[in-house]
């Protein structure tokens, strides 16, 4: 933008520049690239082979293998994931936006207070919760239940923070008393007029606890003993540990990894802007 | 943070709500039908786990006569707390947290700083591309991505240690000395680009004008980029960092994925590792001082950090 009118810049920083930037998307895309070629091989030939080349190609072997693994234990877990994460970050946004709404719309006392302590919350490592959560679900009988997984990921300080910003950007006070002259209740005016503009920042609220819930691995490790309740993490992470006796896993779980991937790197790529709005909001700080 | 925070947000707030709703707001009972269904779960699971784990610390089992007595548990002062401070295994994982944080923690943020950076001139081509390319780890769970790289150190399968061989190197990613900076080339890879991002966006929301005046002058891109562009997105840097120390902390699957291929892992390497160990001993007052101790440590840390920057930084 501000850099439109072009100043002279000598070709070597040009070129210094560009091969910096190829190197780090090397490093940044290896591992995947990696993954690709090594999710199309067959057992044997992952140690004979080399490694950033393509020998066989066994892919749909190799998907069949790992969906028919343990009585399609894989399918399961990816289930879980979509569930955990896809609920979760419905719930969480739902409940985000209605308390970000609020606290940047309605007048009331303790209202910074509040704020305050929901600032803090984001601050606290959640590992640091999930044992002493632990411990209080096994008293209530919810350890080792869905609920136990997707209870405490519904909350996120952060997602009410950035839905506070985005209401007091994109909604406007003329268009809430507007709707209230006309007889609408808070509820109704929330849900026709302000969701509509809020739509766009509900969808960047969503994805962030999307992958926070996709990506997380210690609560449902401590939480989880059946493995039919695992997300992908944590079954993976199962199978990963017992490559060293049953040495035919490690196919699976490199195919796993890459299914595993592949619709959330698809999913960013498609919904990049919104990545880009809630990055934005989050550097406001 | 939440000073800068508050600060940020009360700016956007206040030109937001400039104009006061008409007497006073809505009922209370409505403010509170819209702040309960997060306040409930906030306060169930996140307030109440808290008081719970920092009530637990101070409580100690004890056994009544001998080994074949029956265990009570009891009030204990700060017994846990002191158990915590002379066990070595705690100290050796602070230790191995805290190396590991003052070199990957700055490596990472200064890899983001400069490609934000150029991302932000008119010397690159290809922007988007780089710009998806550093982003899309972020895609990637912690457990996965350390899955991948473990396969990347494994001396029987990598390619790049095939590669190096090729050039006369014998390198041993999982070695003694080595594999606590595998683990941290594994958390560099996962964050960089959402690190980048920040301030690439940060970068973006700088009115042109701001330079245009030094670019007439004569300045460099060099000198515009650390004179003006860093001083002005410092907030979003010492945001970046102040997640990267909580992160740091946290640490837990990449070390303990790594562990599975690696002798060289202990089940007590970082603090959360060992709050787990100890917690799956069926110890959990000593999990729950050792999990409080590393709360703290966070709170304390990225404060401090905040602080100290935002004075120097005059903001």
């Amino acid at each position: 933008m501000s850099n439109q009118n072009p100043i002279r810049e000598s070709r070597v920083s040009r070129t210094a520049a560009m091969a910096l930037m190829f190197l780090l998307a090397i490093y940044f895309l290896l591992p995947i690239y990696f993954l690709i070629v090594a999710a199309t091989k067959p057992q044997g030939d992952l140690a004979s082979t080399f490694g950033l080349a393509f020998s066989h190609f066994d892919l749909f072997q190799n998907l069949s293998t790992l969906f028919g693994r343990s009585d399609g234990i894989y399918g399961r877990w990816a289930l879980n994931s979509v569930i955990y994460a896809v609920l979760g970050a419905a719930v969480g946004t739902l409940i985000s936006a209605l308390c970000g709404y609020a606290l940047a719309k309605f007048r009331f006392r303790g209202r910074e207070f509040l704020f305050s302590v929901i600032l803090g919350g984001v601050l606290v490592p959640t590992t640091a919760l999930a044992l002493p959560l632990f411990l209080l679900f096994s008293a209530t009988g919810i350890v080792n239940t869905y609920l136990a997984v997707f209870l405490p990921s519904i909350v996120s300080p952060f997602g009410v923070y950035l839905a506070r910003i985005f209401t007091s950007a994109a909604v406007p006070d003329e268009l809430i008393e507007a709707a209230r002259l006309d007889g609408a209740g808070e509820f109704r005016t929330f849900f026709s007029v302000a969701f509509k503009l809020l739509t766009p920042s509900l969808v960047t609220i969503f994805l962030f606890q999307f992958v926070g819930i996709w990506n997380n691995f210690f609560l449902p490790m401590v939480m989880l003993q059946e493995e039919s309740l695992f997300p992908i993490t944590l079954g993976l992470y199962g199978w990963n540990g017992q490559t060293a006796r049953v040495s035919l896993l490690q196919e699976s779980v490199i195919t796993g990894s890459l299914v595993s991937i592949v619709p959330v790197i698809i999913l960013f790529i498609l919904l990049q802007r919104f990545w880009r709005s809630g990055l934005a909001a989050g550097s406001l700080k | 943070m939440a000073d800068i925070a508050t600060r940020g947000t009360r700016v956007v707030a206040e030109s937001g709500d400039r104009r006061r709703l008409s007497d006073g707001g809505p009922r209370a009972g409505i403010v509170l039908a819209f702040l309960t269904p997060f306040f409930l779960p906030f306060v169930l699971f996140y307030l109440v786990p808290i008081a719970y784990a920092i009530w637990q610390s101070f409580l100690v089992v004890r056994r009544t006569g001998g080994q074949y007595g029956t265990s009570y548990t009891t009030f204990g002062g700060f017994e846990q707390y002191a158990e915590v401070f002379q066990n070595g295994e705690f100290w050796a994982s602070i230790g191995r947290i805290a190396l590991f944080g003052i070199v990957q923690v700055p490596v990472m943020l200064v890899v983001a700083l400069i490609m934000a950076l150029l991302l932000d001139t008119p010397l690159l081509k290809l922007k988007s591309f780089f710009r998806v390319a550093a982003f899309m780890p972020y895609a990637v769970p912690g457990v996965i991505a350390a899955i991948m790289w473990s396969f990347l150190y494994s001396p029987q399968l990598s390619p790049v240690v095939d590669l190096l061989k090729g050039l006369g190197l014998e390198p041993d990613f999982l070695g003694p000395g080595a594999v606590l900076w595998s683990a941290a080339n594994v958390s560099t890879w996962l964050w960089t680009g959402y690190n980048m991002l920040i301030m690439f966006s940060a970068l973006q929301a700088i009115p042109g004008e701001l330079y245009e005046a030094a670019k007439l002058d004569g300045a460099s891109n060099w000198a515009i980029a650390w004179r003006i562009k860093v001083p002005i997105i410092a907030p979003s840097i010492i945001l970046t960092t102040v997640f990267s120390i909580i992160g740091t902390l946290q640490l837990y699957a990449e070390p303990a994925v790594l562990r599975q291929i690696s002798s060289n892992i202990s089940s007590t390497y970082t603090p959360n590792m060992l709050a787990y160990a100890v917690a799956s001993g069926n110890n959990y007052q000593q999990a729950a001082a050792i999990s409080v101790v590393i709360a703290v440590i966070t709170f304390v840390l990225s404060f401090g950090f905040m602080r100290l920057t935002s004075k120097r930084a005059g903001l």
